[in-house]
């Protein structure tokens, strides 16, 4: 090797303000209560449109740089008209963003530089459940399987570590595994 | 009355401390609740053995000189063996006597026993980290027909009443044991894991605690370690002292017809909800097994050793078939919670903790001049709170503590030795 320095890696994620911020919120835990939010509004049949604006943390309220909005509707096979994705896949989104931003937060803590990250993910779900059929058909997944193909430069184990290190950190990750107190009222 | 340090606690830790502080010349005194190893003898299954071998096992001028330098200590051993240290280092030990509180008066402290009050210029807190099991607050949601146990109170497989199974909460080192004894009493066993430390008994012919010896990682020192909080809140490795040298990792269970689940994370009427995480920590852990046992086949190799020791055999990786995300508690008889323990500092003058109500310290040096902690995990060192790293951390600590004495330009009756 006749390289004398460590190769200067981008993957567009700013390590070290996120460094910064561990250390902020270590020594102001109270900073690090947040709360976010969405609002949805039915439109017509199955479909309903969710807005996402505003959101609170490190002490105050913060707006994202833009509204978003997020369609959901049913497929036609449910004589729906198919004007966005079905929730549940919006959730297998979710959980992918998710993963995939630890992924390249975690290569770029490790000095990882990353060409491509593609994750693939496929859940069952036995439809029985949510129409009543079967009392003993759970609503949701059976189980879902995220499979991730990476190019970078790091060893096939490097690349499992990432992945690996990256559900151990990973919000969504938690949210789908882990039960949570869910309370619905209505105003 | 007045000496210049109070030990507190005459297990290992305050056992080491006082042949150090006596080597030093440094006046003192030990208190001990119970008698010498206290914890070791009460609160302590009955099949318990150290996690490391016997040539380890030494203690600040007493090595191991027993013949079974591979062979692995039962707690009885390891109380006999504190026992004779005791006896031969003749500390000045107070014993049956509880520390009720040790006040900081600005001068040095006040330390209110059971009987008389004594004062004096510093405190070694020698109490370790194991004084309490530490029990999720969900535990008081269990149905009340559960028997529940903690891995302190936990002696035996016929203290659990009935046929029903058992659900072992927790996988470290104290888990996958008593799952592991309970399977083979003939118990049904479910074991909810969270973030585990696999690693093999033996690895190329040698005990796995000898490579971590050799290749310097027990010696990391907790002002080099990346992460310290989290270096300290490991779990302890997957392993068990036996004659049979058996493995106890979650492959061997699952062999031995355990069944294994997620982390519990909540009870809600008779169902335990667990984690459906499991997949990725035993992955982690499975991974993290592998960089170490490469870490020691390159010190190997470095060493040009490769013909002196075993072959590399690589463990069984972990495979999950199906995992459960929720019990029916109504099928068990008993929970036993080896989730961790914590240190019982409530003896502590209160100004001496920090946030969360732990003592801010370095290295075992309190944030309050004069205190000083030991037997915590990784409190200097990756093998700190071990028996073979109690003797080096009194050493450096000791150390300290004269300098301070002189430095407060008091209390030292220091002796040319």
């Amino acid at each position: 090797m006749t390289q004398t320095e460590a190769p200067t890696i981008d993957n567009g994620v700013n390590i070290e303000a996120l460094r910064g911020a561990r250390q902020a919120l270590t020594d102001a835990p109270e900073a690090a209560q947040f709360q976010w939010r969405a609002r949805c509004e039915w439109v017509n049949g199955t479909h309903s449109r969710s807005t996402i604006t505003d959101f609170f943390g490190l002490g105050q309220q913060h707006s994202h740089r833009q509204g978003y909005t997020i369609e959901a509707d049913h497929p036609e096979v449910f004589a729906s008209e198919d004007n966005g994705a079905t929730p549940p896949e919006i959730v297998l989104g979710a959980l992918a963003s998710c993963l995939t931003a630890g992924v390249a937060t975690v290569a770029t803590n490790r000095g990882i530089q990353l060409r491509s990250v593609i994750a693939t993910v496929q859940a069952e779900m036995d439809l029985q459940g949510i129409l009543g059929i079967d009392a003993d058909v759970r609503n949701g997944f059976d189980r879902i399987d995220v499979k991730y193909e990476i190019d970078a430069d790091a060893s096939a184990a490097d690349i499992e570590a990432i992945v690996a290190q990256s559900q151990k950190r990973s919000a969504v990750f938690d949210i789908v595994t882990n039960p949570t107190t869910v309370r619905v009222t209505v105003a | 009355m007045h000496t210049s340090v109070v030990v507190v606690g005459a297990g290992p830790g305050g056992l080491a401390m006082s042949y150090h502080l006596t080597g030093a010349g440094v006046d003192h005194v030990l208190f001990e609740r119970g008698d010498v190893a206290h914890s070791w003898r009460t609160e302590r299954w009955d099949s318990l053995r150290l996690l490391t071998p016997n040539w380890m096992s030494g203690l600040p001028g007493a090595c191991y000189e027993g013949d079974d330098p591979d062979g692995y200590m039962t707690a009885a051993e390891t109380v006999a063996t504190l026992e004779a240290y005791r006896r031969s280092i003749d500390p000045p030990l107070h014993t049956g006597i509880e520390v009720e509180a040790a006040c900081n008066t600005g001068t040095g402290f006040e330390i209110r026993t059971t009987e008389t009050t004594w004062h004096c210029d510093a405190v070694v807190a020698a109490t370790g980290g194991s004084s309490e099991a530490r029990v999720p607050a969900f535990a008081s949601d269990l149905p009340e027909t559960l028997q529940q146990f903690t891995s302190l109170s936990y002696r035996r497989p016929a203290q659990i009443d009935g046929h029903g199974r058992v659900l072992v909460v927790g996988a470290s080192a104290s888990g996958v044991q008593i799952a592991d004894e309970l399977r083979r009493a003939g118990r049904d066993v479910t074991i909810s894991i969270g973030e585990h430390v696999r690693l093999p008994r033996a690895y190329r012919d040698c005990d796995i605690y000898r490579w971590l010896d050799r290749i310097g990682q027990l010696d990391e020192r907790w002002n080099e370690v990346e992460d310290l909080d989290r270096a300290r809140r490991h779990a302890s490795v997957q392993v068990i002292g036996s004659d049979d040298r058996r493995e106890v990792d979650l492959p061997s269970l699952q062999g031995l017809g355990v069944q294994l689940v997620g982390r519990l994370v909540a009870i809600r009427g008779t169902t335990a909800f667990c984690s459906g995480g499991l997949g990725s920590l035993v992955a982690n852990a499975d991974l993290k097994q592998a960089r170490l046992l490469r870490r020691i086949d390159e010190w190997v190799y470095e060493q040009d050793m490769v013909n002196l020791v075993g072959p590399a055999t690589e463990p069984s990786p972990t495979v999950l078939t199906q995992v459960p995300t929720e019990l029916d508690l109504r099928g068990f008889a008993a929970v036993i919670w080896a989730t961790g323990f914590r240190p019982s500092y409530d003896w502590l003058d209160p100004r001496a903790l920090g946030r969360r109500g732990r003592v801010d310290h370095d290295g075992g040096v309190a944030c309050m001049p004069g205190l000083y902690l030991l037997g915590l995990p990784f409190l200097r060192r990756r093998r700190s709170n071990l028996l073979a790293g109690l003797g080096v951390d009194a050493a450096e600590l000791c150390q300290h503590l004269v300098k301070y004495l002189e430095d407060v330009g008091r209390g030292s009756t220091w002796t040319s030795r």
